[in-house]
């Protein structure tokens, strides 16, 4: 066997022999391409085991090789068979799904080879995500990814981790891996375009690997400044460092070096000819990537900041204009925003919007300062928007809207007059077992959220200076011995009689029915109406369920699920599980028809709350982005005007910057889990009603 | 006018509470107080309203009383009522009367929480009549000018059914509070919590790791007034850790995924 590489069209004939039955021929170049660069002793022996796999069953024979660069960056050539053969045995015990698990599975394949304990993200990730939150004060998701690595909004990491022989130590990996992509994004990693340094290196892969190692060591030193507790657990879990580094460690640890220190060093490593050791706890570098999301937060968070100054009277009691010379920076503990207008210090302006204040946060975090341009005041015709325009397809329908809205146009800064057509009908019933089996399944929760709610209802009141009830009214009694003392007349009404507290509040709920919310928010949002009403039966509060939907503004749909004067009984039930995911979000309309709704109850007070999974959306470019957004807000804001409160939840995973802006005087919740939605839901209203 | 025989007795503020500013709201305080305007403090929970009104208290000169409103206080609980003294009837001012009659400072602490029908007594003593009705004794009292009322509220608490009616709020002075800048908040929690700045500056810190997950699982996050029981604790000997987890982290949740985040970060710091 000689030991030249076999090249692509080798490796695609003899692939084309050993799978040929394989009915995913097509795809054998590609193949080919991946099993080009492996040495030659891999290839012999990924098409020898293809062949015999191929034999089985050819789909396993193609899947094998498919994987097999990824399986030999995992395992030795000993453990490379003992995969194969995995995969096989349980073809042959349990079928052809079970072998595809086992053989994609490789990382579970390699843990179990090593006797090492296997976690999940999914196990750590809600935990991670807010110790993440809370380091960063910025939105900052944490997801599944091929490796670890950050774009500076999300942190990868990898789905699976089984370094460790216990449980806790894979924990503690994935919180250091966490931990350093958090201070990639803190500490300023992406401050400078390391995308055009890596120019000036032949080996591009090779001077990132580089440079992720001394960014580790550099940040390393940085968290240890600042949170030290932190710093001393990672260091248990990535050991001494290698020992090659330890000229750069001595240089990269002093308080006052950035990525461009890491950026300099990077010269002799290479030079050097070594591979960058590799740091399971490291991760990887995409620079490209982190240096676009960057630039467009930097530009979003600039917009921000400046249309929010431009609506302030003044700052610190200043007038804000371009002859002052105004500057915000971190104040020198690194926490705190200092205000400067001339120079002169000023507090910052307690009417600075929340997402205005963030924005400045993050772009400090960003840029270690507020820039210049961020703190012009956005003037008029300043404020360019950036989503496109257009008319969306306007679709006909059989019979006359039900009722019209108006929609805000931000573009014109007016209303667009009867814009919405707004369609109402109830939903069709749906399974009519489901409210039954759903409450059953979740009893101990159900009863969990009444004893909540009961507690709300609060005791009753006694009510003094009555004619008549079960207790003397002592105040009541006492005025009455002095004015038959003074000759008056003494009032009757000496009892207290205990009443119910009056709560005289209406609340409806809004619910996204879009096409997004398909599978398993649905079946959150069903489970979680289905506690509400089970918990505000309870309460006794006058209550709507309404779900909203629609197809561009001549198709706004409106689903009644439970009116206000619907009891909730079997048809409200099956109305419940026949709530499904239907088309777009269209949601100022929805909020306009339903604030309408709600305005009329009889009640001192109303409250709306809506439930969505994302930001507003409908069909073609128009309503999406920004637009969608203004005219939400400024439904809510209607609403507002009229006396009702508005509430609004939504799940979405992507964090959501956008809400504070849209909800405006309302207030919101967002939630990254689908499965906390049935008992959030109920306990927000407990929370807005106690 | 004479006293009453049951007058309550009106507390004095006699030593210099510790109060450490945040901004200017001394000083409009000051000028509100000598513009005879009743002030609102609007803030979260432990940011130092109440010791502020203390310190203002005791920096004007003036009684004090507080009254920490609940949903059963009435207008009596406020303003005063009959009590039965051996074989006579005897009026006992409420708190609120009191405090106008020895032109104190009154302060309502937790404004919402008391019955709509019970704030309004308080609307002809903060407009410009300043008069307090006493309708059970056909008395009308008018406020002397060193009187002034103060209410407070946090505006963090959502709740529906109770918020200030406009009619309400717009009779008064809005001073804003929030947790301090690190550096003042450093000093608060190192002289109230009797331990070192560079402590102070971890537990300062933690409040602010803390603040970043209100509204992802935390309604607040953790107020100058915790970090000061956690500094307390510590400087009774307690390890951080343990102090920070019993008077932080349980204080802030009673969800167990959400303890345990605290606590992550609690590890990170100390
Ligand atoms: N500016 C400050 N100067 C001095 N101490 C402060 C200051 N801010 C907070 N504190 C400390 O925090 C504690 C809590 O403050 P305080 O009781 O005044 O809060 P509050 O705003 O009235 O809270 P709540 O709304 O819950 O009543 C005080 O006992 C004090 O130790
Ligand atoms: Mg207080």
């Amino acid at each position: 066997m000689t030991e030249r590489k076999l090249f692509e069209h080798e490796l695609e004939e003899r692939l084309d022999a050993v799978l040929f039955a394989s009915p995913s021929h097509r795809s054998i170049t590609r193949l080919a391409t991946t099993l080009e660069s492996l040495p030659r002793v891999q290839q012999e022996k990924v098409l020898h085991w293809a062949g015999v796999a191929a034999k089985t069953y050819a789909e396993i024979g193609y899947l094998l090789a498919t994987l097999a660069p990824k399986a030999f960056e995992l395992l030795d050539d000993e453990g490379f068979d003992a995969w194969v053969l995995s995969g096989l045995d349980a073809y042959d015990r349990f079928g052809l799904r079970p072998a595809m698990d086992q053989l994609r599975n490789i990382e579970l394949f390699c843990a179990e080879r090593a006797g090492t304990a296997v976690t999940r993200l999914a196990d750590v990730e809600m935990r991670l995500a807010r110790f993440v939150q809370g380091l960063s004060g910025r939105p900052l998701a944490v997801r599944a990814g091929q490796h670890a690595w950050t774009d500076t909004e999300n942190i990868f990491l990898p789905e699976l981790v089984a370094v460790h022989t216990s449980a806790g130590g894979n924990r503690r990996l994935y919180k250091t891996m966490a931990a350093l992509l958090w201070a990639q994004t803190r500490y300023g990693t992406f401050s400078v375009d390391i995308e055009a340094r890596l120019g000036e290196w032949a080996d591009r892969e090779r001077a990132l690997g580089w440079l992720a190692v001394l960014e580790a060591v550099r940040l390393d030193a940085r968290i240890a400044a600042e949170l030290p507790g932190l710093a001393a657990e990672m260091a248990e879990v990535r050991g001494p460092w290698p020992e090659e580094l330890s000229a750069a460690i001595a240089h990269l640890t002093r308080p006052e070096a950035t990525v461009s220190d890491s950026l300099d060093l990077l010269a002799g490593f290479l030079s050097g000819g070594g591979v960058p050791p590799r740091l399971t706890f490291a991760g990887t570098l995409d620079p490209a990537a982190a240096w676009r999301v960057r630039a467009e937060r930097i530009q979003r968070d600039t917009e921000t900041l400046r249309k929010a100054l431009a609506t302030l009277k003044g700052m610190g009691g200043k007038r804000l204009s371009g002859e002052h010379a105004v500057s915000m920076a971190m104040a020198n503990d690194g926490a705190g925003m200092e205000v400067r207008v001339d120079g002169e210090a000023v507090a910052l302006p307690p009417n600075l919007p929340p997402e205005a204040q963030a924005a400045a946060q993050s772009l400090i975090q960003d840029l270690g300062e507020v820039p210049p341009e961020a703190l012009t005041p956005a003037g008029h015709g300043q404020w360019t928007p950036t989503d496109k325009t257009g008319p969306g397809p306007e679709l006909a329908s059989d019979r006359d809207a039900d009722h019209r809205y108006d929609e805000w146009d931000y573009h014109r800064g007016a209303y667009r007059r009867h814009w919405c057509h707004v369609y109402e009908m109830a939903v069709k019933p749906g399974e009519p077992g489901y409210v039954t089996e759903v409450a059953q399944r979740h009893g101990p929760l159900i009863r969990q959220i009444r004893k909540r709610f009961e507690l709300v209802r609060g005791e009753d009141r006694m009510l003094g200076r009555q004619p008549d009830g079960e207790e003397v009214d002592v105040d009541a009694l006492v005025d009455a011995l002095a004015d038959r003392r003074g000759g008056a007349e003494p009032s009757e009404r000496v009892f207290s009689r205990r009443v119910r507290n009056e709560r005289s509040l209406a609340a409806l709920f809004m619910v996204d029915m879009s096409g997004s919310t398909k599978g398993w928010v649905n079946d959150a949002e069903r489970e979680a109406l289905i506690m509400l009403c089970e918990g505000i039966e309870a309460l006794g509060d006058r209550y709507a369920i309404y779900g909203f939907s629609g197809w561009t503004r001549t198709r706004c749909d409106i689903y009644r699920v439970k009116g206000f004067d619907d009891a909730y009984d079997a048809a409200v039930r099956s109305r419940i599980a026949g709530i499904e995911a239907r088309d777009y979000t269209r949601m100022g309309v929805a909020i306009r028809h339903l604030t309408k709704l709600l305005a009329a109850q009889p009640t001192r007070h109303r409250l709306l709350v809506t439930l969505s999974d994302g930001r507003p959306d409908d069909f073609g470019d128009e309503y999406r982005g920004t637009y969608g957004i203004e005219d939400t807000r400024h439904a809510l804001l209607e609403a507002r005007e009229q006396g009702i409160r508005s509430y609004c939840v939504t799940i979405d995973r992507q964090g959501a910057d956008y809400l504070r802006h849209m909800v405006g005087p309302a207030s919101y919740t967002v939630l990254d889990q689908v499965h906390k939605l049935p008992l959030k839901l109920a306990d927000i209203y407990r929370r807005l009603t106690r | 006018m004479k006293p009453d025989p049951l007058a309550p007795e009106l507390a004095r503020v006699a030593a210099e509470p510790y109060y450490q500013p945040i901004g200017d709201e001394v000083a409009l305080f000051e000028a509100a107080y000598r513009r005879r305007l009743p002030a609102l403090l609007k803030g979260p929970t432990g940011c130092g309203k109440t010791r502020f009104v203390e310190y203002m208290a005791w920096k004007l000169q003036r009684p004090l009383v507080t009254v920490a409103c609940h949903d059963d206080l009435t207008t009596a609980d406020l303003v005063g009522r009959y009590l039965i003294v051996g074989e006579q009837t005897v009026w006992m001012d409420g708190p609120l009367t009191a405090a106008v009659r020895a032109g104190a400072i009154c302060y309502l602490d937790e404004i919402v929480e008391a019955r709509k029908d019970t704030t309004v007594v308080i609307h002809p003593l903060t407009d410009s009549r300043r008069v307090l009705a006493v309708d059970k004794r056909g008395e009308l009292v008018p406020a002397p000018d060193d009187f002034m009322l103060v209410i407070s509220y946090n505006p963090g608490y959502q709740s529906v059914l109770k918020e200030i009616k406009p009619s309400t709020r717009q009779r008064f002075v809005a001073l804003e509070f929030d947790y301090p800048a690190a550096d003042v908040e450093v000093r608060i929690v190192a002289t109230e919590g009797g331990v070192a700045d560079d402590m102070a500056r971890k537990l300062v810190k933690l409040g602010e790791l803390t603040r970043n997950l209100k509204g992802q699982g935390l309604d607040e996050g953790a107020s100058t007034r915790l970090l000061v029981h956690a500094a307390q604790l510590i400087n009774d000997g307690m390890a951080p850790v343990a102090a920070c987890t019993a008077a932080v982290a349980r204080a802030l949740t009673d969800d167990a995924e959400m303890t345990e985040t605290l606590n992550d970060l609690v590890r990170a710091i100390f």
